[in-house]
Formats: C-alpha cells, structure tokens, sequence
C-alpha cells in the first residue's frame, strides 16, 4: 500500500518537473518572439507606418482572413462548390509549404548542435540534395510513383548526406574546424550548381534550369493549383519525430548527446568520438538534402539559380529558437513559414517592406541567444536552465 | 591583543540556499585563524564576503576595530586583505615579476614596464620573509610549492598585512608543507595575520592559534589547538563521529591482474611524461602510487584507460595485452576507472542521474534492445545504486551537475563499481571530497579489495595512499623511485622519494 502510494507520488512529482521544465524551456522563446514583435512594431511605427495594420496584413497573409474563410465555408455548404473555400485557405496552406524546407534544414542544424557541431553547410547540402532528387526526378522515366518518388527522395538524402560528411570527416580525421568547412562547401555547392545548370543538367538553351520532374516523382499536393501544399510537410513532421526518437530513444543519439555535452566523459565511457562526428554530420547533411528534395519535389518540380532563398542560413536560427529540440525546431519552422509567407502580403496590402519581417527574426535571435535581455525584461528569476552546448571554441 | 579582522553575523543566502548563517569569526592581530569545514560548509562564501567578490545581506565586517564597507578585490586590497587562491591566478607564460606587478604595474618614461623596480622590490621582500624566488623566472618552469611563493609575494608585493590561503597545502609534498609552515611563521614574526582555510585536521593543530569549525553554513564553534585532537575537529566538521583510520584486514593478494611493463608515455602536449614504468598490480591488494602532481601519474592513467597513446612497453591485464587498445576495449576487458577530473570525464553534468548511471554500459542488455533504450531498467538501474551507494539526490532525474562533490563522486563508485570488474584504478578518489565521503569511498574501495579485485590508487595525499594501499609505489619525474611495503613505509621516506631523493642512498652519503 505505501509502496503503491510512494510510487504514485513520485510519478506525480515527475510529470510535476515534466511540466515546469516545458514552461520553462518555452518561455524565453515565447517571450523573445512576443518582443521581437513588439520592437518590430516600433520599428514599423518610426518609419511612418502603421504597425497594427501591417500585423493585421501580416496575419491576414500568413494564416488566412477569417472572413474569405467563412465566406467560402457558405458558398461550400450552399451550393456545393468548394473552389472559393479551398482558395481561402491559399495562405494557411502555403506557410506551411514555406515551413517545410525550414524544418528539415533546422533539424539539420539541431542535430549538429546536439553533438556540438555548428553546422553551417545546411544551405550547401540544400544545393546538392536538390540537385540529386531533381535529376532522379527528371531523368529516369516511367518508373511507377512507388518506386520513384522514394527514389529521388533518396537521392537527396544521399547527396546531401555526401556533402555533410566531407566536413566531417575532415574534421575527425585532421581536426579542420567544420564552421571554416562547411562554409566552404556551401561555396562548392553554389559553384557546382551554377555550372551544372548551365551545362548537363540544363533544359534549355534559355534559362539555367533543370527540365521538370517527371509526375512519378512529384510528392503528391492535397488540393487543386494554385495550393502547393504536399505530402513533404507531413514527411518533414515524420522526420522530425524520427530525429527526436533518434536522438533520446537509441543508443546512437545517446552517444551523439554525450559526444556533444561532455566529449572527454563520452570518450572515457569507450564512444568513438570521430565515428560520432562523421554519422551526426552525414545525418545532418542527409536531412537538409532532404529538405532540398522536398522542396524541388513538391513545390517547385525543378530547380534553377537561386533556389534556396536562405534556407540553410535561416536553419541556424530556427534550431536556436527550437533549443536544438527537434519540437522545438517545428515550431520555430513554422514560425519562419507563416511570418515569411505573411511577410508578401504585408508588402502588398501595408505597403511595408518585406525586410522588417527580417528585422523581427533578427530580434528574436538576439533574444534568445542572450536570454538574459527576456529575463530582465520581464523580471523573470534566473533558474538554472539546461544549456545545449552549441559549440565549442576553435582549439579543440 | 587586538582583533584585526572581525566579522558579525555574517548572512548570505543564495536561492534555495543558505550558504552563511549568522557567522561570527575573530583574527588577532599576528596570530593565524584556522577556518575548517567540509566542501560545502560555506568557507569560501565567507572568504569571497570578505575579499569583496559577494555582499552579504547581513552582518558587519570590522577592520582594525573600524566598520568597513568591501565592495570589490580593489577594496580589500585597499584594507589590506590579500588573497593566495587554492587555484593559483598566475599566467604561466609570464615571468614572476610580470604576474607579480600584474594589475599595479610599475611605468617608467610614461609608457614602459618598470621591470627592474619591481624585481628589486621582489628581492627585499623574498629575504624578508624567506620567499626565496627568481624573479625572472617563467612561472611555467617553477615547481608548484615556488609558485605558491609567488602567490603570496603578489599579495605582499600589494602590501597586505590581512592574508587569506585558501587549501594552501593541497598541491604541496610535505616537504613543501614545512617550507610554507616555516613562511607562515615569518610572516607571523614580521606581523602579518592570517587566515588558513584547509580540511587537513593534523595542520591545523600543528599550526593555528584559534580553530573555527563552520558546518552547512553556521559557525559549529572555536576550539583552542591545544585542546583539539584530530578526532574531536572532525566530529565538529562532520556532526558525528567519523573513523579517521580506515578499517581493513591484512591483504591477502593473488597472482597479478595488471602487468606493466617498460611503459613509455607523452602527454597530450607530447612531451614524454611517463619514462619506462614497471610495476604490477595483484588480485586482493591496493597498490598506491604517491607522488607530487604532474610527475606522470596522470598519463600512467590515462595510458592504462586508453585515453592517452602509448609510446612504448607493454599493459597485461589478465593474459590481454592492452597497450593502445580503445577505452571500450580496455572497460569491456573489466577495468573500472574513477578518473581524477570527475567532472571532465567521469560524468556528463547536465545528463540526469540515470544517464550517467550507464554511460559506460547504454549500449549492453538489459539496457538497449539492439539500438533502442529501455528506460525501464535504466531508471531501475538507477534507483537502485543511489539507494545502495547512499547518493543524496531528490530523485534520478536531476542533473548530475546539480548535485555536491561527494555526491557526484559516489555516482561514479556507484557506476563502476556495478560493473564485473577485475581491476579499479581510482585517480585521486576522494579530491576535494568531505570527510564523510572520504570515509565512505575508502570503505568501498577496500571492500573491493577484499572481494579479490585489483586496486590502483593514484594520489596527491600522502594520508589517503597510507591509509589505502598495501604496497606504495613512489612516481617521480614520470618514473617509479621505489616501491615500497605500506608497513614499513614512513611519511618522511616517502615525502623523500617523492622529491627525487632515495632515503638510503642519502644516509649512505651521509
């Protein structure tokens, strides 16, 4: 009886600690955007604009305008006709589209912090993956959609994978640091790209693009054109659970963890440090390519020059808001989704320059990443939160 | 005569803590105070008050019979008060005399360093109080007892009458020690006062004037040194009677476990550290290696753990041979380790207690199924060893970084010692720790002993490798001077071989 109610009590204290350490990991994150906001707003009001009406905008942009939305609901209901319902949720869907590569490049930074590793090659491996699924994409002709669009998933996936574990393996193998590395690749990417859609992979003599994908590797979409939403923003939620379980259910990301929080008790305890470092890499590249693959898959079908507009820089940030958690990462993600696909319409209908959505990510990361400003801010107490380590210095 | 320095009712309190409680603490004027306490007991609290680093909620600090306000090092400076840390604030790469004007540097022509004034004024106060130095000397090239000298020469050097040494005898050979008793007590002559923090219950009695006990924030009480027995300090420190003398049964040793032979190491910055090491270690006995820090011992470690190459020789480990093999290799094979930087490599501080339960073992049955963890045995795993190995902790999931010294420290006994094992090497075991858990961890290790297992013990304290081992092995200059039988070995030999110097060898010379 006692020994029943002891243990109730500790599973009760438990989920009580559970509790109180989800507040507290999400409050300096929420707060930071809640002020980042804020600031932006002034920002917006110095420069002669009116911030309530651009956030309206912003809002009206990222998630839909309540009022399109019931309207289409009534048409929907009384004749049967779903076109002006589905048009309606053109901007929701499409933030989603936007967070989608941002989940798989954040957890493709995350899980490099998580070892320790600042992987700044995301926008490179982005590159490559793309470029691989595209060609599977394009090039193979009349496989079933079965075996073909999985095909070309993979091929992003392994060349991106390529990419990070070059940087990684340097890294293990000679100790060349993986920030100098990886930003160098990502030069290689961008080059190699260039060329190869001027050259062997361009359609035609116009324009530096790839042909498009054929239809068996395209990710299937959920609705009728205009909506670009597909089954790669479902993938990325499935990778981002598989990254989680990864990382806090295997022995594999068990190591990793310890390899990044403490290396010199992870090699006490007999891990291999330079196996850790060349598989957390690989990984890392392996799911920005991916990124790049869904991306060339489901949205665009083909990729030219400029294809990544950032999405491997803006990772860095996403897995810092998302405290390197691979959650955390989705919310951050779709975060970034709906302020950068808001941001468009804010233009248009405020007439406020894109920019300032950049200002306000840009004020967000300085919050969290000095999450003394929030707690001062906000007069929050210091409680001695767990730290990801995110990197460690040059020397070692 | 006169207090120097008084402190009334010093309170600090951190969050969730009360470090100082209402402290009282007097420092006549030339004598020494010895302030004594477990890790923990809120002597460096009281000290970082006094030195101006922490402002305390309550309480009033007198110098010389005057209310003083301190808000900052430069305050204390100002009184007087000077400060030797137990972790010596030098810059290797610095001579003495640059560490020793660091801060209040001497100019001359308006732009340059004013070397010459300052090792002059280094000379008057080294033959003044007997701190014998070289004051172009690069602190990198001194020996650890010469740059204590120079810690309290800085403090000198800023005039200070008021010096605090923090564990000043912890990095010491005794032979060390007497050369700094032999300083104190010039010092004393020419005036100055001190206060002398250390855990080390024979020094103080050899040494202070005043003894002040603080336990787990208060102040326990003072005791005169002529009334104070070993005994009687650590049953005020602790709060109950605590075995000094660890209780053991003559060891009954075996054939050998661990065979090394002609063991050549380098150390992380490639210099040889470990010159041909011989010496082996038998089932059912405590071979202690003594030795100043910084002679070897580390690397022999880290040698025998995989954790640093081999350069040359031989590791048996029962018939294996083990030179160069992975750290895997060599804890799969039954070696357990209790490293001497716990927190660098022995645990993952910001990993809860259950984790570093099995840091060694996630990967094995019952705690993975192929690569996936079973938090179930893993927490039961836990649960267990905190309650057989008396680990205070609320629970298993607090990080282990959130917990005391001794408390990490019985993580990792807990760790290793729930593995099979055929030899321990433990590395300094109980650095740091309080009495309770010294005793505690020595009990454990010599259960381990009796239970057939063969047991390094690497140490700094002499006290611990006499009170541990059955056979001492002396390491000096990365070699063995000797191996001695503990019975026969005295701390006067021992302190001896320690410096290089082979007792015999001298008496025959003399």
């Amino acid at each position: 009886m006692s020994e029943k109610a002891s243990k109730e009590k500790k599973e009760q204290t438990e989920k009580q600690k559970e509790q109180s350490s989800l507040r507290q990991a999400l409050l300096v994150p929420v707060l930071a955007v809640l002020s980042g906001l804020i600031l932006g707003g002034v920002v917006m009001a110095l420069s002669g604009s009116n911030p309530f009406q651009a956030y309206a905008a912003l809002f009206a942009g990222s998630f839909g305008s309540p009022s399109v939305i019931i309207a289409g609901m009534q048409t929907y209901f009384a004749t049967g006709d779903n076109n002006a319902l589905v048009r309606s949720l053109y901007p929701f869907t499409e933030s989603l589209v936007t967070a989608t590569p941002y989940i798989f490049t954040g957890l493709a930074v995350a899980i490099g912090f998580r070892a320790g590793l600042f992987n700044i090659g995301a926008e490179g491996q982005v590159f490559i993956g793309a470029l691989c699924s595209a060609f599977i994409g394009y090039s193979i002709k009349g496989l079933p959609m079965i075996i073909h669009l999985p095909l070309a998933l993979l091929a992003g996936a392994a060349g991106g994978a390529f990419w990070g574990m070059i940087p990684g393996y340097l890294k293990a193998r000679f100790g060349a640091h993986e920030v100098v590395n990886t930003i160098m690749m990502n030069w290689i990417a961008f080059r190699l790209s260039d060329w190869l859609l001027k050259g062997p992979m361009q359609a035609s003599n116009f324009r530096p693009v790839t042909p498009n994908v054929q239809a068996s590797a395209e990710l299937p979409r959920f609705f009728e054109d205009p909506l670009r939403f597909n089954l790669g923003f479902f993938l990325a939620l499935l990778f981002a659970y598989l990254v989680y379980w990864f990382l806090f259910k295997t022995t594999l990301g068990f190591e990793i963890r310890s390899v990044g929080a403490n290396p010199d008790a992870a090699k006490y305890a007999g891990m291999s440090i330079v196996k850790n470092i060349v598989l957390v890499m690989s990984l890392a590249g392996a799911l920005a390519g991916l990124g790049g693959g869904a991306q060339v898959l489901g949205v665009d079908h083909w990729v030219g020059q400029g294809f990544s507009s950032g999405y491997g820089f803006d990772a860095i940030a996403i897995a810092l808001l998302g405290k390197s958690h691979p959650f955390g990462v989705v919310l951050a993600a779709l975060l970034f989704g709906f302020l950068r696909s808001g941001a468009t319409n804010m233009q248009s209908m405020a007439g406020i320059p894109v920019d300032i959505i950049s200002i306000i990510q840009g004020l967000v990361i300085v919050f969290v990443a000095a999450p003394a400003i929030i707690r001062w801010l906000y007069r929050i107490k210091s409680i001695k939160v767990e730290e990801t380590v995110l990197t460690r210095g040059w020397g070692k | 005569m006169a207090n120097v320095l008084e402190l009334q009712g010093i309170t600090k309190r951190f969050p969730g803590v009360l470090a100082n409680d209402k402290i009282d603490i007097a420092l006549r004027e030339g004598k020494i105070l010895a302030l004594l306490g477990e890790n923990g007991a809120g002597k460096s609290t009281l000290m970082n008050i006094l030195y101006g680093l922490y402002k305390p909620d309550e309480g009033k600090i007198f110098v010389r019979g005057k209310e003083v306000e301190i808000n900052g090092p430069n305050d204390a400076i100002e009184l007087g008060i000077g400060m030797v840390h137990q972790h010596f604030m030098l810059i290797p790469v610095m001579t003495v005399v640059e560490n020793v004007m660091l801060g209040v540097e001497s100019i001359k022509n308006g732009l340059f360093l004013d070397r010459e004034k300052v090792a002059k004024r280094i000379h008057e106060i080294s033959e003044q109080y007997g701190l014998e130095v070289d004051p172009h000397a690069y602190i990198q090239d001194l020996p650890v007892g010469i740059q204590q000298r120079v810690e309290i020469i800085k403090v000198l050097y800023r005039s200070a009458d008021i010096l605090i040494l923090d564990e000043p005898t912890a990095v010491l050979t005794p032979q060390e020690v007497e050369g700094l008793f032999k300083i104190i007590n010039t010092l004393i002559k020419a005036g100055k006062s001190i206060i002398f923090i250390t855990h080390k219950l024979k020094e103080v009695i050899a040494i202070a004037d005043d003894i002040s006990v603080l336990r787990l924030g208060r102040m326990v009480g003072s005791i005169e040194p002529s009334n104070a027995t070993p005994q009687k300090l650590a049953t005020m420190m602790v709060g109950r009677d605590v075995s000094l003398v660890v209780q053991k049964k003559v060891a009954e040793p075996k054939e050998a476990v661990l065979k090394v032979e002609n063991l050549f190491v380098r150390d992380e910055r490639q210099n040889m550290t470990v010159r041909g090491v011989s010496f082996e270690v038998r089932k059912g006995e405590v071979l202690g290696v003594a030795g100043v820090q910084g002679n070897g011992q580390t690397e022999l470690v880290y040698a025998l753990t995989g954790l640093l190459p081999v350069d040359g020789g031989t590791i048996e480990l029962e018939g294996k041979m083990l030179h160069n093999a992975t750290p895997r290799q060599i804890l799969e094979s039954g070696v357990a380790h209790i490293p001497e930087d716990r927190q660098r490599h022995g645990l993952i501080l910001n990993f809860p207690i259950h984790d570093n339960m099995v840091l060694c073992t996630y990967y094995k049955e019952p705690f993975a199924h192929g690569v996936s963890l079973q938090e179930k045995p893993i927490f039961s795993n836990a649960e267990e060893l905190i309650k057989q190995y008396d680990v205070r902790t609320p629970n298993i999931y607090v990080n282990v970084g959130t917990l005391s010294g001794g408390n990490q420290q019985k993580v990792i006994v807990a760790r290793e010692f729930s593995r099979p094992i055929d030899l321990l090497i433990a590395s300094q075991p109980t650095r740091g720790l309080d009495v309770g858990s010294i005793e505690y961890i020595h009990l454990q290790i010599i259960k381990k002993r009796d239970e057939g297992t063969g047991v390094l013990v690497v140490s700094s304290e002499l006290d611990e490798i006499l009170a541990l081992s059955d056979r001492i092995a002396v390491m000096y200059k990365g070699q063995i001077m000797d191996v001695l039988d503990a019975k026969q070995a005295t701390k006067e030999d021992l302190g001896l071989l320690m410096a290089g110097i082979h007792p015999e060898k001298t008496s025959k010379k003399k």
